[in-house]
């Protein structure tokens, strides 16, 4: 059973300088209050991994947190691109970023392959890509029935994998509805795994193939209403959109950002977030 | 009834659709274009996100590929990872629709990188799905507006792959799909020249002349024999997407 311990508490004591982190989320889900929390302990030298870095790893890359990316779509969607990791990509500031880049069928293989303690995934896949020629993590290999040749690359193995969930129950058991993305896949493949949820319940009301983590496979679990804004919650609140439309502004400018930084992230704490969801329900 | 040659873009990109077609939808130009689709003659589509939303109807368009309004009028939504397994290497995607930054003769498309990749001019994005999309689905409909920043002779990075080189490059590489059928611009539809795969206009939009195509395009243009004109959009088509945009903006100007 996982404990149920304040966010602060859960990133403290599995979140160190140089570890390997997946906060993950597909659009939905994403744990905003987690990785500002990352910010606010002033963690540094992480790999970071995630198949669509966008708000939370701008952030955590313009805030001087992050030593290595490895991703699949570096954007912000529907608005644009990432101004904070362009900045560090092209510019070096305000530190240097490496990068590990890969395609999403090669992100998600690869963290399914992290959860069924596989060293490496495969797919066919990369063919004709660019990215073979720059990324030496992607190799080839035969197949021994037809031989024919298929993409590999390492399994995804976080140190830390962090995910947010509608609720979960006083097991520690989380419900997973809405689009999935790999949540699942996130968790078991870390060797630690936290969950920001809305809500914990009596309980879960799922149905009998609900994509539910069984609360033995999660460390911590911390309560965090609107712990996923801007990003959703599926049937608890919406998207908010505008919020990512003004990141674009925000984060055009490196003073303007490090205010921002300052006043919505350094200045406060998770209790922020359930006022932020409040207009959006 | 007057029209932009966005709209017109839109609207012969969705032309292309049918209800029997198995669509991956790229973010984007692509999604407007394959809801229009949906909403007009082409009812029955299947639209697949790669957020993995299966059979999804919008009412607004998305302005991820993860909006939960795609769950909310989904059929099913699966797990990325199955998506991309069993939905896409799976084979059972018709059309893959991309856009891209960059694109060359041959469909080759750049969403990646502007310069040298180690020391990047401007970074975008990356492939997210398409690189595999571009190899996986039946055919690739490619739907971007033409200008000489877009339309270059040499791509800076081969984000997915279209005809490669030309002729047989897909087939000497292993892949068995048909690659870029159709390309739909702000000025023209486009389709492969049968023996080299060399993308060649086929129909221009009302108006559009070859100077102007010449100027917003960074080869020497091919041309079909028979060069026809890109019927206009109906008043049922424009009347459909400016309804769609006008929703869409609304919701997104509030908070969700």
């Amino acid at each position: 059973m996982p404990d149920f311990i304040p966010l602060k508490t859960a990133i403290a004591r599995s979140v160190t300088d140089g570890c390997s982190v997946a906060l993950e989320g597909f659009t939905h889900l994403i744990p905003h209050a987690a990785a500002h929390e990352i910010i606010r302990q002033g963690r540094r030298e992480l790999t970071l991994m995630r198949m669509t870095p966008d708000m939370i790893y701008d952030q955590l890359i313009g805030m001087g947190c992050v030593a290595k990316l490895i991703f699949s779509y570096a954007g912000n969607p529907g608005v644009g691109l990432l101004r904070r990791m362009r900045d560090a990509v092209e510019n070096g500031w305000p530190v240097p970023l490496e990068i590990e880049e890969h395609s999403h069928a090669a992100m998600a293989h690869a963290y399914e392959a992290g959860a069924s303690n596989m060293p490496f995934a495969l797919m066919r896949g990369y063919i004709g890509a660019g990215l073979r020629e720059v990324n030496p993590n992607i190799k080839t290999v035969t197949c021994p029935f037809t031989g024919e040749e298929l993409a590999a690359f390492p399994a995804l193995r976080p140190d830390v994998g962090i995910i947010h969930a509608a609720k979960a129950d006083r097991q520690g058991n989380v419900l997973i509805e809405g689009i999935l993305g790999v949540q699942k896949e996130t968790v078991l493949a870390a060797k630690t795994a936290i969950v920001t949820v809305e809500q914990v319940v009596e309980d879960l009301q799922a149905h009998p193939n609900a994509c539910v983590l069984p609360g033995w496979t999660i460390s911590a679990i911390c309560e965090v209403p609107g712990g996923a804004h801007p990003s959703y919650v599926h049937g608890v609140y919406p998207r908010d959109n505008s919020a990512y439309v003004e990141w674009d502004e925000i984060a055009a400018d490196r003073d303007r950002f490090q205010a921002w930084m300052q006043a919505n992230v350094l200045d406060v704490d998770d209790s922020v977030f359930a006022d932020r969801v409040r207009g959006l329900v | 009834m007057d029209y932009s040659a966005n709209e017109m873009m839109t609207v012969a990109a969705a032309r292309a659709l049918t209800s029997e077609d198995v669509c991956f939808v790229g973010i984007g130009a692509p999604s407007a274009a394959c809801n229009l689709a949906r909403l007009t003659h082409a009812p029955g589509v299947t639209l697949i996100y790669e957020s993995g939303t299966i059979g999804t109807e919008p009412n607004v368009l998305p302005l991820s590929i993860g909006d939960g309004e795609l769950c909310e009028t989904a059929l099913t939504t699966v797990s990325v990872p199955e998506m991309f397994r069993y939905w896409l290497q799976g084979g059972r995607i018709t059309i893959g629709f991309l856009g891209g930054a960059q694109m060359d003769r041959f469909g080759n498309l750049n969403t990646t990188i502007v310069g040298d990749y180690h020391s990047p001019k401007v970074r975008l994005p990356g492939g997210g799905g398409a690189p595999e999309i571009a190899v996986h689905a039946q055919q690739i409909y490619i739907t971007m507006k033409q200008s000489p920043r877009g339309f270059v002779p040499r791509i800076d990075f081969f984000t997915s792959f279209g005809f490669g080189e030309g002729g047989e490059d897909r087939a000497r590489r292993g892949i068995a799909t048909k690659g870029p059928t159709r390309l739909m611009t702000d000025m023209a539809v486009w389709a492969p020249e049968p023996e080299t795969k060399e993308l060649q206009v086929v129909s221009l939009h009302p108006g559009v002349t070859r100077e102007a195509m010449a100027a917003s395009v960074g080869w020497e243009i091919l041309y079909a024999e028979d060069v026809g004109e890109t019927p206009p959009p109906t008043a049922e088509e424009l009347e459909i997407l400016r309804d769609l945009h006008a929703r869409t903006k609304a919701a997104h100007a509030g908070s969700g």
